[in-house]
This record gives C-alpha cells, sequence and structure tokens, in this order.
C-alpha cells in the first residue's frame, strides 16, 4: 500500500526514490539519503530540531511527506556547511557558546539562515521571535541568540568566513 | 517496563489519562485540543512501528492537479481525508489519533491560491500559505486585522506550511484565523462534486472542533466583506509562551463616523468557547455610542457573563478574566486606529 516515486534535490544533488507515502520528509533524509545531520525531537512539530529550508522557506520536515517534497529542493544543515570549514553562523555558534550538546543545533542553524536572508540587521526581539519555534534545553537561548546577533554583525560587515 | 522502550501506540495509551482534563476533555500543551476530538484511541494499527521510521499507518497519496479530480477522489475514496498544510493533521496521524485509508494533498491545485478584491470582498484561496497572507500587501492593505492575528499563529515554520483553509477545516477553539472570519463575518466556499456552496461563517463553526463541511467537501475560498478603509482594528492574546495556543483572545472592528460615534462593531473572541465567540452583547453596547473609555469598558464587561471551559491550562475564571482584559485592549488599540483618542 502507498508506494510512489519522489524526486527531492537536496543541497543540490537530486535523489530520486520510491517510498511509502508515509515516510516523512525527515525520515527520508535521515534513512534514505543518510543525511543524519536534521535531528529528530518531537516528531509532531514542537520541538524544531528537524527543522529544514524547503525551496527556501524553514519546514519541520517531521510535518510533511517525502512525497510531498516532490519537485522541490531542500536544504539541510549539511548543505549550510561550506567545504573544509563552518559557516558564519556556524562559528558564531562556536564563539558565542550557541550550543551545548548540539541536538537543537541543526534547526537553529536553518532558521536563523532564513532570517539573516531575509533580515540582515535583525534586533534581539526579531532573533527571539524567530526562535520561538525552536526549543533549546541546555543553553537558555542566550548564547543562541548571541550568535545570531554576532553573525548578522559579521555579514553585514563582510568579515565573516 | 521503561517507557522509552515501549512501541509509540502504548506510549500514547500511558500518556493519554494524563492529558483528561476537568470537563472530560483532553488537551495537550503544545497542539491544544486535538486529543479532545481523537481522544478515543483508534489502535487498529495495521502493521508494527519500525523504531525511527513511518510513525503514520499506511495510507495511498494522491496529488490532484484541478479542483474537480480532488472532488471526484474525495467523493469516491474510502476513508479518505485532505492534506493541505498538514500542519495540524500530520502530528495528529504521527500519533496515529487519525488514520485514513488515503490521502488527497490539495499543494498542487493552482486554483485554490490567490488573493483576489473585488465587489467590496476580499478572497483568498483556500491554500494560501499563513506566511504569504502574513506578508501580503494586499492583506495588510485591505484586512490588517489578519496581518495582526497571522503573527501569533504558531511558528514561522508552520506558518510556512499550514494554510488558511487548514486552520478553518481544524476549528481548533484556540486558532486565530477562524476568529477573524468571526469578526468579519466571513464566507466559506465549499466545494465537492456537487458543486460549489457559499456557507456563511456563523454556520460554518459548528462546535467543538467541528465544521458544516460534509466528508466530501473541501474549502475552496474564503471571502471576507471589506469595512471601510478608515475602520479600526485591534488583537490581543494571552499564551504563555510566544507562539503556543493562546489561553484566550480577542478580535475587534470598530467603524467610527466623523462625530465619533461607533456606526458598526465586531468583536470575536477566541480560546473560551467551543469555536470562535461573537460578542453580540458588547457590539450592541457599543453600536450608536460616542466612542470612549467608558463606553470601551462597559462593552467589554459582556465577556462576565461568558462561561469559558476549564481545563489543565486555565480555569474558566482566568480565561473568562483574560476575555474581558483583551477585549478592552482589543477594543482601544481598535479605537486609535479609527482616529479616536480613547
Amino acid at each position: 500500500m502507498g508506494k510512489q516515486a519522489t524526486r527531492v534535490t537536496v543541497n543540490g544533488k537530486s535523489h530520486a526514490r520510491v517510498v511509502d507515502a508515509r515516510l516523512t520528509l525527515a525520515d527520508f533524509l535521515r534513512h534514505e539519503l543518510g543525511l543524519t545531520g536534521t535531528h529528530l525531537g518531537c516528531e509532531h512539530g514542537v520541538c524544531g530540531a528537524c527543522t529544514v529550508l524547503l525551496d527556501g522557506r524553514s519546514t519541520r520536515s517531521c510535518l510533511m511527506f517525502a512525497v510531498q517534497a516532490n519537485g522541490c529542493e531542500v536544504t539541510t544543515v549539511e548543505g549550510l556547511t561550506p567545504d573544509g570549514g563552518l559557516s558564519v553562523l556556524q562559528q558564531a555558534f562556536v564563539d558565542n557558546h550557541g550550543l551545548q550538546c548540539g541536538f537543537c543545533t541543526p534547526g537553529m542553524l536553518i532558521t536563523l539562515t532564513e532570517l539573516l536572508r531575509d533580515n540582515a540587521e535583525p534586533s534581539e526581539q526579531e532573533v527571539r521571535e524567530a526562535l520561538n519555534g525552536n526549543l533549546c534545553r541546555c543553553t537558555g537561548y542566550a548564547g543562541i541568540v548571541a550568535a545570531a546577533l554576532d553573525a548578522a554583525r559579521q555579514l553585514r560587515a563582510g568579515t565573516g568566513g | 517496563m521503561p517507557v522509552l522502550t515501549l512501541p509509540l501506540v502504548e506510549i500514547a495509551l500511558l500518556a493519554e489519562p494524563k492529558l483528561a482534563c476537568f470537563d472530560g476533555r483532553v488537551r495537550d500543551a503544545a497542539h491544544s485540543s486535538f486529543y479532545n476530538y481523537f481522544g478515543t484511541l483508534s489502535l487498529a494499527a495495521r502493521d508494527t512501528i519500525s523504531p525511527g521510521k513511518m510513525k503514520p499507518a499506511p495510507f495511498d497519496y494522491h496529488a490532484p492537479r484541478k479542483l474537480e479530480e480532488a472532488a471526484e477522489l474525495l467523493a469516491s475514496l474510502p476513508n479518505a481525508k485532505i492534506l493541505a498544510g498538514g500542519q495540524s493533521l500530520v502530528p495528529m496521524m504521527n500519533f496515529r489519533y487519525v488514520i485514513v485509508d488515503h490521502l488527497v494533498d490539495l499543494g498542487g491545485i493552482e486554483d485554490l491560491r490567490g488573493i483576489d478584491v473585488a465587489e467590496g470582498r476580499l478572497r483568498i484561496g483556500a491554500m494560501m500559505r499563513q506566511r504569504d497572507l502574513e506578508l501580503s500587501p494586499e492583506i495588510a492593505r485591505h484586512c490588517p486585522l489578519m496581518a495582526e492575528a497571522l503573527r501569533h499563529v504558531g511558528h514561522r515554520q508552520t506558518r510556512n506550511r499550514g494554510t488558511i483553509g487548514g486552520s478553518l477545516a481544524h476549528a481548533d477553539p484556540a486558532a486565530e484565523l477562524p476568529a477573524i472570519c468571526a469578526a468579519y463575518d466571513a464566507v466559506v466556499h465549499a466545494a465537492s462534486v456537487r458543486g460549489i456552496r457559499a456557507v456563511p461563517f456563523r454556520k460554518f463553526s459548528a462546535g467543538f472542533m467541528a465544521t458544516a463541511l460534509s466528508p466530501d467537501e473541501m474549502i475552496a475560498a474564503i471571502d471576507l466583506p471589506l469595512w471601510r478603509a478608515n475602520a479600526g482594528h485591534g488583537f490581543h492574546e494571552f499564551a504563555r509562551r510566544q507562539g503556543d495556543f493562546a489561553l484566550a483572545g480577542a478580535a475587534a472592528l470598530l467603524d467610527v463616523d466623523a462625530a465619533g460615534i461607533v456606526k458598526r462593531a465586531a468583536l470575536a473572541l477566541f480560546g473560551v468557547a467551543e469555536g470562535p465567540l461573537r460578542l453580540a452583547a458588547a457590539e450592541a453596547a457599543l453600536t450608536g455610542q460616542v466612542l470612549d473609555f467608558t463606553a470601551i469598558r462597559n462593552a467589554a464587561a459582556a465577556a462576565r457573563l461568558i462561561e469559558p471551559i476549564s481545563d489543565i491550562h486555565a480555569s474558566g475564571d482566568y480565561r473568562r478574566h483574560l476575555a474581558q482584559v483583551l477585549s478592552t485592549r482589543a477594543l482601544i488599540d481598535a479605537a486609535r486606529r479609527a482616529g479616536v483618542d480613547v
């Protein structure tokens, strides 16, 4: 029951698979493509760890099926990372103690990538609002917010990375 | 046995009694009330659940490109359900609170998208994403009340997928968009193989997580009759964390003439009843009156008469208090935006 062909471009590479219709995009990324950078916390849309960019927009990959992503472009945390180093945002997380256990980090990075793309100079309030759908149980968010503001400054100044 | 080693279905069984609340309903912090409606678990699990893979029960997926095709599928397929944005349905499927044989995805139907302003009404396609509406210049110009409410709907990631039609069909009592439709006396266009029928929102909203839609019907579009351009709007809700379902909220529209007399008022509450609640007594108290703080305070006092539900998140008494405070704030904002300094 319910097998379906889907073709999804992930981090620039096209993947065609026949999958169960009920396979979530998150499980497709992790189990079919081996891209385990996308983390699954709650699997019902609350924690935000599984957030990916779907056609450039932050999306919970646990709340859609891989067949729905047919023809779409997906960017995961692996796709945010330049060869041989860290992105400006990723380095800012390191510098500002923006992560501790690291479980929420992929979702945080994806959400903030979308924010900084659309808003080069976010206020602290705007950063916090953007992050209201991403739970972190370690940091208390202060380091994450500082990392986002730091990355935004560096990207505006063109001094990062 | 430690909970973590139990199959998901048994975890859901264990968890379910904890979620029961005082009036026999069930609520959850994250997804509000869907457990109430689907509180009796359908445990007809048709297969074993392999850890880490495939939480939902199996189904056949259909992706029609035309509205007519979708209507045919809904009319002919047994146990079929519509997939709009999926931000409420897929969690329920992941928990197997909902088990379907067929899922009809409306995401590929171009006719269900778009915003159109004509003949004194704003028409919104059912599959318009909440985030697109939030950022839409047409919505900002013609329906700023909705634009303001949308910022409170879920999170950016869920608004990127969630649709207006999905929110209305899901009919969560704490949801913002049904309250906006109630305030505007919206008209819902419901499509099926029998054609499209127009349903006034007061008839569309049919109690707790229930609508006037038949099982084979889908929302095609929503019409919002426009108010005068200089009418004012106000929107306030209270949630413990930003992005959570509100404990209570209020949406207000006020049309005031040059002499400061209220020509027309609408006040819709949400989170306090089985569906959005128009506070007719408050509207009547304002209409024809000189708009000032006393008039607003007296009108909002009508919220003292409502009997909100009690659950694990808030008592009915607290919700009633919130309804009055939030009504006052929403009406004050609406008055100021209508040019009256209250």
